[in-house]
């Protein structure tokens, strides 16, 4: 077991990779009451085209499916486990994203049972086609409950607006019609292809003995037979470098107007250290240009073209990204001409200045600071970050190394006419 | 050993509460001031902490004010307005960095407080009045945070609940308040409103970080002083006892939305409100609860259907997203779910398992500094002294007898139904 230590924000940090190859970290937090724990396979919605192990033929799967196989594993033959969980004293809970599916609890007792209970329900699958058929029902409530919700539709769309064929543009629940098709035997081929321990990791942060855990851990692990597995083969089709549509407009029973811009990154193929290099200096240069403390923020506001719903953020994955800056307002195309003015003036003009940008840097320290009290963010982050091959307690650092020219460069790659699209949600009748 | 140790001071015109911890990388500062919902004030009310934000006499626009809280790493201001029970309760709050995690050790603490004090007692005003523009600007804002109650049909059902239910009672009153006030609103009615505030609220400012208890307590007294007054308290809340009332409203919506009411007939801080709580974790407030397996696990009607708890107002709502034509299967459901409760159809275990996760539930909220501030809030809104290990003690105590005499004094009041505009009834 490896110890990992961080001087200036006075944690640390044990790791190993196990021999069936999961990864497993630890990071004792004194004082708290909680052990957070999240079980995370690198597999989400966008996975949907691939070969099963043992396969001559790639796959494609209904839409969904990720998220469907993450619901149905909550079920086993002696009922769900989240009454095992309670029990415990302990609450359960996961998601599912674009590239991940996380399984975790938290609890302020019997953190060893609950650990156990967490792996093992994540790596013994019990699926029937009776259990299926029931979750299609409850699955439908939440894919109509999302329909119903104006900001996740206008987030979708906006994300449809961009890529072409990726299948990040496919909603993550997937449809009604989609998980009507969805069989017990293609849940176990997902599961195959994506469970094994090579693929996942597992975090846990609170006060616990990084030794106990770990010996814990290892414990169960090797009482489970996994045989080495060869790499997984996923398939994406090709995406063109420009938007799929450049403007979509939603009508939908509301009272408030919503708009939302994007910016499709350009080509993300990127991991590790120029990742996390590209990913800071995008959102430091957002943050210049739409912070609170910004002049467009304040032109905006005061002209009464957003309110305080305005929002800003980028992400990225191998493979897609975006930036998306908007929120509700009463001018929806009055809105979208003003950031898209905004956003290609800034590339021309760059006129960040080093004062901005240690202001900026400053901001965004604060906030890590603030975001590590939170074992949430620290086991969710850290996942995320580890799958890109990048390290969350990098943030720091390599914010301050970022200069006036990492701004320039990041403008440049990113903003672009043929990439620019907009998304609104009107009001019906309008 | 205590779960949290929380000092309270009596300051002028308002009480100081630290609770000195160093599990956190920053130190959170947050001030609270209540009084009694009305129609008169409640929109003015809402409107008042942001316009305070908006334009203080140090930080004039939002641009200066953002810049600056930049500058001291990021400091996480935040104004809210809220309701609990029948007080509506405005909290300014701001989380700064503690400086021994940075290599700059400039104190933080002193100045996130002195920026505080700025905002509340320091704002930009001429001739008796805010300033107009600010005011304005702000008065559209408000508009459209009230109409976004609307555009989410999760909240607009359950805020179409308590106004059906409470009607004619003050909690019925939007947080937010009314659109129709705004016009009304001038920055020299809302500077009178201001004044009269400060006079007359209760007011608490909480500390909660890894602070010097006599430092903390000599730059608030330095900061922050007003005149002593004598907070008005409200009489425990008469229940209106009357038939059962069914409401449905049809609008353009894919998804039913349930909103169910019921009158608890038990306050915070009442001899049986750790029964209360007790019973709402069985039968709605967790994973593992009546409501969550048998409308959701066993029938599939449902991705989510809860309970929770109004302790103030002795209120508990259930909600839930159905099919428009499940709309009497699920009512049934959750109808049988609550005559299981009163004739203590539930096992010890089921009881064990739910004190349990309460438990977990409370510990983990003690994890957060907002979360310790919300705790403790409990009290002032309340007028009580409960400590956590009371509370804690209180719960895990309670038995199933106790549990099946609070299911007896619950009361269904009103069944609020958002269907579409299909649907037939």
């Amino acid at each position: 077991m490896e110890m990992i230590i961080f001087e200036q924000l006075q944690e640390e940090m044990y790791y190993e990779k196990l021999d069936n190859g999961l990864d497993v970290y630890i990071l004792p937090k004194k004082g708290f009451n909680k052990t957070y724990a999240t079980f995370t396979t690198k597999y989400g919605s966008i996975d949907n085209h691939f070969l099963p192990p043992g396969k001559e033929e790639y796959v494609k799967v209904p839409d969904g499916i990720a998220h469907f196989l993450e619901h149905k594993l909550f079920e086993k033959e002696d009922g769900d486990v989240f009454q095992q969980f309670s029990k415990q004293g302990a609450s359960a809970n996961a998601f599912t994203s674009f590239t991940r599916t996380a399984y975790l609890f938290s609890s302020t007792s019997n953190v060893e049972k609950n650990l156990e209970t967490l792996i093992d329900f994540v790596q013994e699958p019990y699926f029937t086609e009776k259990t299926v058929e029931k979750e299609k029902g409850i699955i439908g409530q939440e894919i109509t409950m999302y329909d119903d919700n104006p900001d996740w539709r206008l987030y979708f769309g906006l994300i449809q607006n961009m890529y072409k064929n990726h299948p990040v543009s496919i909603d993550i629940a997937g449809t009604i019609e989609s998980i009507s098709h969805i069989t017990k035997d293609m849940l176990y081929e997902c599961y195959e292809t994506f469970y094994h321990p090579s693929n996942m990791l597992l975090f846990v942060v609170g006060p616990v003995n990084p030794d106990e855990i770990m010996g814990m851990i290892k414990d169960n692990q090797s009482k489970k037979d996994y045989k080495n597995k060869p790499e997984i083969q996923r398939k994406f089709d090709a995406e063109p470098a420009g938007v799929a549509e450049k403007k979509q407009v939603l009508k939908m029973n509301v009272q408030t107007s919503k708009c939302l811009v994007g910016l499709k990154a350009a080509n993300p193929t990127e991991s590790g250290t120029i990742m996390l290099k590209n990913e800071l200096s995008v959102n430091v240069l957002l943050d210049i240009l739409f912070g609170k403390s910004s002049d467009h923020y304040t032109e905006l506001y005061s002209s009464g073209l957003i309110d305080d719903t305005f929002s800003y953020d980028y992400s990225q994955e191998l493979g897609f990204g975006f930036a998306m800056v908007g929120g509700d307002t009463n001018e929806p195309d009055l809105l979208a001409s003003r950031l898209k003015a905004m956003l290609m003036e800034a590339k021309l003009a760059q006129s960040w200045t080093s004062d901005s940008l240690e202001r900026t840097k400053r901001k965004k320290i604060g906030a890590f600071l603030r975001a590590v009290n939170s074992p949430e963010y620290i086991a969710n982050q850290f996942t995320r970050y580890a799958f890109n091959d990048m390290d969350l307690f990098e943030v720091v650092p390599m914010l301050e190394s970022l200069t006036i020219d990492d701004l320039t460069k990041a403008a440049e790659r990113l903003i672009s006419e043929d990439r620019f699209t907009v998304c609104q949600v009107v009001p019906k009748g309008k | 050993m205590a779960v949290i140790l929380e000092t309270i001071k009596n300051l002028k015109g308002y009480k100081l509460h630290i609770v000195k911890t160093a599990k956190f990388k920053t130190n959170t500062i947050v001030w609270k001031m209540k009084t009694p919902l009305t129609s008169e004030n409640v929109t003015k009310r809402a409107l008042l902490p942001y316009v305070l934000q908006s334009s203080s006499k140090a930080y004039e626009s939002t641009t200066k004010l953002r810049s600056y809280l930049d500058e001291l790493y990021g400091a996480n201001l935040n104004v809210d307005v809220s309701k609990k029970g029948e007080f509506q309760i405005i909290s300014f709050s701001l989380e700064i960095a503690n400086e021994k995690f940075l290599s700059d050790p400039a104190p933080l603490l002193k100045k996130g407080m002195e920026l505080i004090a700025a905002i509340l007692v320091k704002p930009l005003t001429e001739n008796g009045a805010f300033d107009k523009a600010t005011v304005e600007k702000e008065k559209r804002t408000l508009k459209q945070r009230i109409q976004a109650v609307y555009d989410d049909k999760m909240r607009y059902s359950n805020y179409r609940l308590v106004q059906e239910m409470c009607k004619g009672e003050p909690y019925a009153l939007h947080v937010n308040g009314e659109i129709d006030d705004i016009p009304q609103i001038n920055p020299e009615n809302l500077y009178e409103y201001y004044k009269q505030a400060f006079a007359e609220d209760e007011m608490d400012l909480y500390i909660i970080g890894d602070v010097n208890e006599e430092e903390v307590q000599s730059i608030a007294d330095h900061l922050l002083q007003f005149e002593d007054r004598v907070p008005v308290q409200l009489k425990t809340a008469q229940t209106v006892s009357r038939e059962e009332q069914i409401v449905k409203d049809q609008e353009d919506v894919k998804q039913g939305k349930l909103n169910i009411g019921y009158r608890t007939n038990v306050l915070y801080g009442d001899q049986d409100y750790y029964a209360l709580q007790v019973f709402n974790g069985i039968f709605g407030g967790f994973s593992h609860s009546k409501l969550f397996i048998n409308v959701r696990e066993k029938n599939s009607l449902a991705y989510y259907v809860a309970s929770r708890l109004e302790s103030h107002k002795g209120l508990m709502m259930v909600m839930s997203g159905i099919e428009f034509e499940n709309f009497e299967l699920a009512v049934q459901i959750i109808r049988e779910q609550m005559e299981a409760m009163t004739a203590g159809d539930f096992t010890e275990k089921e009881v064990e398992q739910t004190k349990a996760v309460i438990e977990n539930q409370m510990l983990e909220t003690l994890d957060t500094s907002r979360g310790i501030v919300e705790v403790l809030y409990h009290n002032v809104v309340s007028g009580q002294n409960v400590s956590l290990d009371d509370w804690l003690q209180g719960m895990s105590t309670t038995t199933k007898e106790e549990i099946v005499d609070v299911a007896k004094k619950i009361q269904l009041d009103t069944v609020y139904f958002l269907t579409g505009l299909e649907a037939d009834k």
